[in-house]
């Protein structure tokens, strides 16, 4: 069937507290209202305030119950309602829920989902637009999930929440109203497993959550250039898939990384980086990154659109390493 | 805790000066105006992002600025229009930034929830829920520092008492002794939910108490009220006092945010208080009970829609900035 983004987290989040009942949800405005951006509608009226727990605004407590909750046998899917937000509640995440099985010397297990949304284009200023996930990726002992379409985001979601460890499910606010292709029956989708969104030759796109949607805006200016493009969407940034990365670099010898969030210490610099320490004979020109500047998010119109990378950012960046007789670029 | 109540026509109401009932009078219809005026604005897609109105809450930031000069800091929250407008900011400014363009307070970085006055003491609204009350006291540290008498007043809403930065901050506070008056706006809501899901006690002075402070609850309604009460707070305060708390009770007539259809509104509840707006209330005392004429409030009614129609003017005329502005002042 083809429904949208947040009904696809809105379905998964229902059947899973249908099939288990030890998931419940507990966040700000998550109850009667239905969530900030409508994400948990209906579901109190489905399963009580029990499971269904609209909390003070409270973000450290929301997590540290998670933790308590999660090591003692519950399932908590906990809402962040903007991921900004996360830096209010840091320590929980990354002193307790991240170290919490290590440090128990492998006791502890904590199937908690804190489920977040981020990115910019909405005008919503610089304390709610930012994309984080760089912070998380950094840290040990968390799972990082980024769903780039409705399909993914829900079958992401399900293998989150079934998942025995703290993941991070970042949403992004402005694929909510996306459309997509979701079968009806249960499915999961592994985390790890990265997902090659179109085959190509010359060059391979690696882009995470909306930016896979520009990526394959780019395609078609490509094709016309006589551009190949292979795109990437990790799907899970932790765990990372490598060598879905690297064999398909092997094939196309040219990288490109795209992510929203700022070029500076992203997820970008990361991959660049092990795809040089590990094939680095395989590369035929420089790996190019595509991110924001290294500024806030700006609010205003002109600036968050000159901040926000788009297809042309990506197209230019093919450019730029695409040179030779083979490519019409060259020309220019 | 200690509550003041002042009935209409009581200790003192006779001794504020005219010019001071005009200023209040003004300030109010200005707030209400700018809220009114840059609604209608977002509606026509002038102004983007998210828009918390200040509309029914006006004799609060009225009647407890009224009492404050530009010496003195104010932090404030989301909901931070008529915080601004009282500490006296210039609406042109204002409602630029709100439009995104490169006249308005913050360059068009910031928007509505990040307005910021430095000359006036406005240290900024604020995205973050409660985040502006350390910030608070550490203007306080610099006023108990200067020891000129500055005061300062973080606002916010009884739905920050649920954060952590609440409590953190009252009780430092406390124990450094700081020359703040926290003031607290309970407009009955916090976002979608209501005051009884997220909060344990009836009134937030009880919270002031635990940290040993001085709480007051006043009728936010009233800004009579609001100003009798904290006249002589603040005068304590300037001589060495502090901290303390005061709660203003009051109500929020437009949705959450421009946009919120509040559906979980009881039927009838939003018209109950309209019953008990506080501008209409302060205006028909001015003239019943101060003999205030007529035509001077009309005149000062006029003034300030011409002083929004000019804000409005600029705000429209003035261009956006250019998006290289985008990476400035990132660094001091
Ligand atoms: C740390 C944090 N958590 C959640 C939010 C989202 N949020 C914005 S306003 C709001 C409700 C605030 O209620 P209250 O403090 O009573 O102020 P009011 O909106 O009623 O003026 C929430 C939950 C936020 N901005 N910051």
């Amino acid at each position: 069937m083809l429904i949208r983004y947040n009904k696809a987290i809105n379905n998964a989040l229902r059947e899973e507290m249908q099939k288990d009942s030890t998931v419940f949800i507990a966040g700000e405005d998550v109850g009667n209202a239905g969530g900030s951006f409508g994400i948990t509608r209906g579901l109190i009226a489905e399963f009580g305030s029990a499971r269904v727990i609209d909390t003070p605004i409270s973000e450290s407590a929301i997590v540290g119950m998670a933790v308590g909750a999660s090591s003692t046998g519950l399932r908590p899917v906990i809402e962040i309602m903007f991921m900004d937000f996360i830096a209010v509640c840091f320590d929980q995440i990354i002193n307790q829920a991240a170290k919490m099985r290590y440090m128990s010397g492998g006791q502890m297990a904590l199937p908690l989902v804190i489920r977040t949304q981020g990115g910019a284009g909405l005008n919503a200023g610089p304390q709610h637009s930012q994309s984080l996930e760089a912070l998380l990726f950094h840290i040990p002992g968390i799972k990082v999930v980024m769903p780039s379409n409705p399909y993914d985001a829900k079958g992401l979601l399900k293998t989150a929440i079934r998942d025995n460890n703290p993941v991070v499910f970042i949403e992004n606010k402005a694929l909510y109203g996306m459309k997509g292709e979701v079968p009806e029956e249960d499915y999961t989708i592994p985390f790890g497993k990265a997902k090659i969104v179109k085959e190509g030759i010359d060059v391979t796109i690696v882009a995470v959550g909306q930016m896979v949607n520009k990526a394959l805006a780019a395609v078609e200016t490509l094709e016309n250039n006589g551009i190949s493009a292979e795109i990437i969407d990790p799907r899970t940034i932790t765990p990372l898939d490598t060598d879905t990365i690297k064999q398909s670099v092997k094939k196309t010898g040219r990288l490109i990384i795209v992510h929203e969030a700022v070029k500076i210490g992203g997820v970008g610099a990361e991959i660049a980086a092990m795809i040089q320490e590990d094939i680095f004979d395989y590369l035929d020109a420089p790996i190019q990154r595509v991110g924001a500047p290294f500024t806030p998010v700006p609010y205003s119109k002109p600036l968050e659109n000159y901040y926000l990378p788009n297809e042309n950012d990506i197209i230019n960046a093919v450019k730029k390493i695409c040179v030779g007789r083979q490519f019409s670029f060259a020309s220019h | 805790m200690k509550k003041i109540k002042l009935k209409k026509g009581e200790e003192g109401l006779s001794h504020i000066p005219n010019e001071e009932l005009m200023s209040l009078y003004q300030t109010m219809v200005k707030i209400r105006g700018f809220e009114e005026r840059v609604s209608s604005l977002f509606s026509d897609g002038l102004i983007p992002g998210f828009l918390h109105l200040y509309i029914g809450q006006e004799a609060v930031a009225s009647g407890i600025c009224e009492n404050l000069s530009k010496e003195d800091y104010i932090t404030s929250t989301h909901r931070g229009h008529g915080h601004c407008i009282a500490k006296g900011a210039d609406v042109k400014k204002m409602m630029a930034e709100l439009f995104g363009k490169e006249t308005g307070y913050c360059k068009g970085k910031g928007g509505s929830m990040h307005v910021v006055d430095v000359e006036i003491g406005i240290l900024g609204a604020n995205g973050i829920v409660g985040a502006g009350m350390p910030i608070a006291v550490g203007a306080g540290i610099t006023a108990k520092t200067n020891n000129k008498g500055q005061v300062v007043i973080p606002f916010f809403g009884e739905g920050a008492t649920g954060i952590g930065y609440f409590h953190e901050a009252v009780n430092m506070a406390s124990v450094l002794k700081l020359p703040i008056i926290f003031v607290c706006e309970s407009n009955q809501y916090a976002e979608f939910t209501p005051r009884e899901t997220h909060l344990p006690v009836k009134t937030i002075v009880e919270r002031g108490g635990a940290y040993g402070i001085e709480s007051f609850l006043v009728n936010g309604n009233d800004v009579v009220e609001v100003y009798q009460t904290m006249k002589p707070i603040i005068n304590r305060v300037r001589n060495g006092e502090g901290p303390f708390l005061v709660e203003c009770v009051t109500n929020r007539w437009s949705g959450h945010f421009e946009g919120d259809p509040q559906r979980y509104r009881p039927e009838g509840e939003i018209d109950e208080w309209k019953k008990n707006d506080p501008i209409k209330n302060f205006r028909s005392i001015l003239t019943s009970e101060y003999h205030i004429q007529e035509s001077s409030l009309v005149s000062i009614e006029e003034a300030v829609k011409l002083e929004l129609d000019e804000a409005e003017k600029f705000s429209r005329e003035s261009p956006f900035p250019n998006e290289l502005s985008t990476l400035e002042d990132v660094y001091a």
